[in-house]
């Protein structure tokens, strides 16, 4: 039962930062119908930028943070105004490829600047295990499940109250009569990419204090497809059940049938879950339903 | 008598069969022979390594026509030619090592397999389109690597399968100039098979379900049947090109099947040309040496900065990105396009109007 518990706990503390990720991937989903397959590569320039301002140039933690968010934001404008603008409208294929040849660069360049061995973040949280009843949780996790929810619930505030999260709404509901409203749609493009591009950064400066930073990183940016899309492409809060989900499933199979097949189960669950999905219910939990007519 | 440097300058077409023909003009028929006799005569002209560089990129156009046929004129996208071309090399590997098959029966074997394999995969296809279908072929990819990697017993798990060269009639195809010739001939095949496919009413019903399925469904094509066939033949060219490749290079396993591949074959025929035959080719030939080429360039760099040497890896994968990203911003036709305008342009040269 206790070990029940604790593969529970590490499945929530990732599946959490699994929901961030898929948060920043559903919203460019939303606003511009792009799948994003560089999200895991905004995950690794993230924690890379932040891990180089703690070690080499010695700002506290949360300086360091802040800066690399505001990189992340930056970044974010960026990369959409230089590559993927001038693909609104075009075909699925060329989007997909277009942000599988974004993925290849950013990664390309953080294997130049940074290297390929793996580095890890001096301590910054207490490492004193907390104990939870009978289950013992490293702080880093206590911490990372806490940032993650206050994000998860200052996102949820933005959109329902302020003005430009009303405008994304707005946009991905109907671009046409948000044009016409005087919305601005180019920028709720840029803005859902710097949104995006942050809340990766926060992934992955979480994941990079629990497991050490290295390039495997990038390849929760795949982890992401399954996620989202279990909760519905083009549903918030489905990405943040399906986060949950998938991380607790995907612990909780590691823990349990790995050992029976020799490891490697793990990375694919999340797939077999997702052409499960695919099959059965290929809008999601809480997606909404496309139909077509001729 | 005809002035040698005065181009056609347009095109008298006056029926469908002139439109269908392989050959537009009769000149063509002499260029295509002079290039065929070009390749088959291509190992007495160069070194042995290049004769190597040059199966290996005619291996990759095997299996980017076979992608282009799914991808290009399908219109359904697939992230899984990785893993089906590893379903491919393992298929002859298990037959020859294993059941100790000919080469020459594993072959074709291996391409009916991942056919099948394939057309598995290619089920959702019926009701997933463009991203779903994406995301379905690239969990394809990852659970057929797992499989892969952990049926140790058949596959070798990761360490993988050592294979032989084939041999025609006692006289082994060790020297790359030999493979050359058995990779020639496939690539022909191929090419003549492709070619002569989207003359057909399958390969006219692919184009249709591309532009627009559900017309294509009013106009009496059987949705369902066609997209998995799809799947089917382009799956077994794939699959030809992964044993191909599995019995150069004399080894698979999982990691030569890696997503990276799959990318790498969606770029070629990306670069080259969607639903270009010819296209997908240049793609090919492009994908294949641009590593080569950057390491070229960057040993003649190094004797000015010592310190690139050690950044190979990644600014591989930078120009990588960018060439996907320019080319999908500037001629997202490809390299078919833009020889197409070149040709084009010399058509009314010098009188362009």
């Amino acid at each position: 039962m206790t070990f029940f518990m604790q593969m529970l706990v590490t499945g929530i503390v990732v599946g959490s930062v699994y929901a961030l990720v898929a948060l920043g991937f559903v919203l460019i989903y939303k606003a511009s119908d792009a799948i994003n397959f560089a999200q895991g590569e905004f995950l690794l320039v993230g924690t890379y930028v932040c891990l180089t301002l703690i070690t080499a140039y010695q700002i506290p933690f949360l300086a360091a943070l802040a800066i690399t968010l505001i990189f992340s934001a930056f970044l974010g404008f960026a990369i959409e105004r230089v590559v993927l603008r001038p693909f609104i409208g075009e075909p699925v294929i060329s989007m997909i490829m277009a942000t599988i040849g974004l993925s290849s660069l950013m990664a390309g360049i953080v294997h130049i600047i940074w290297g390929h061995q793996t580095r890890v973040y001096p301590q910054i949280f207490p490492d004193t295990p907390v104990r939870l009843g009978e289950v013992v949780v490293s702080p880093v996790y206590l911490w990372s499940l806490i940032i993650v929810l206050i994000l998860l619930v200052l996102f949820t505030l933005f959109f329902k109250y302020s003005k430009v999260g009303i405008a994304m709404r707005a946009t991905a509901d109907d671009q046409q009569a948000a044009l016409s409203m005087g919305i601005s749609v180019k920028m709720v493009f840029a803005v859902s990419w710097a949104i995006s591009s942050v809340v990766s950064s926060v992934g992955g400066v979480l994941l990079g204090n629990i497991n050490g930073v290295n390039s495997s990183l990038a390849l929760i940016g795949l982890k992401v497809l399954p996620v989202a899309l279990l909760g519905g492409l083009d549903s918030i809060f489905g990405a943040i059940v399906g986060g949950f989900i998938i991380g607790i499933l995907e612990s909780l199979v590691g823990g349990y049938l790995d050992p029976l097949v020799g490891g490697g189960l793990k990375e694919v669950v999340p797939f077999i879950v997702l052409v499960l999905i695919l099959m059965f219910k290929p809008y999601g939990l809480f997606g909404k339903e496309e139909i077509e007519r001729v | 008598m005809r002035n040698p440097f005065v181009m056609g300058c347009g095109e008298y077409r006056v029926n469908y069969m002139e439109d269908m023909a392989i050959y537009k003009i009769p000149r063509v028929r002499y260029r295509v022979f002079a290039i065929i006799a070009f390749f088959a005569v291509f190992p007495f002209l160069f070194s042995e390594y290049t004769v190597g560089l040059a199966t290996l990129c005619g291996i990759a156009a095997i299996g980017a026509i076979g992608l282009n046929i799914l991808t290009g004129f399908t219109g359904l996208i697939s992230i899984g030619a990785g893993a089906f071309l590893g379903v491919g090399g393992y298929t002859s590997a298990i037959l020859t090592t294993k059941l100790g098959l000919s080469f020459w029966i594993a072959l074709p074997l291996a391409g009916v397999i991942t056919a099948l394999v394939g057309a598995l995969f290619g089920i959702p296809s019926l009701r997933l389109k463009g991203l779903y279908l994406a995301m379905a072929t690239l969990a394809a990819q990852v659970i057929i690597l797992f499989v892969i990697s952990r049926w140790d017993s058949l596959t070798g798990g990761t360490a993988g399968l050592v294979l032989e060269r084939p041999s025609i009639g006692g006289y082994a195809l060790y020297s790359d100039t030999g493979y050359y010739y058995l990779m020639l001939a496939v690539l022909l095949f191929t090419t003549i098979f492709a070619m002569n496919l989207f003359r057909s009413r399958v390969g006219r019903a692919f184009v249709a379900v591309r532009d627009r399925d559900v017309a294509a469904e009013v106009m009496g094509i059987d949705l369902f049947k066609y997209k998995v066939l799809a799947f089917a033949v382009s799956s077994f060219f794939v699959g030809i090109a992964g044993a191909l490749l599995g019995h150069y290079t004399m080894i698979v396993s999982p990691e030569l099947y890696s997503i990276q591949v799959s990318i790498e074959y969606l770029a070629m025929i990306l670069v080259g040309g969607l639903g270009s035959v010819l296209g997908s080719i240049y793609g090919a030939v492009f994908i294949t040496l641009l590593p080569v080429v950057l390491r070229s360039i960057i040993e003649i760099l190094s004797a000015f900065f010592p310190d690139l040497g050690g950044v190979f890896a990644g600014l591989r994968e930078v120009v990588f990105g960018a060439i996907i990203i320019l080319f999908l911003i500037y001629e997202p036709e490809g390299l078919a396009k833009m020889w197409r305008n070149i040709k084009d342009y010399f058509k009314l040269w010098p009188f362009s109007y």
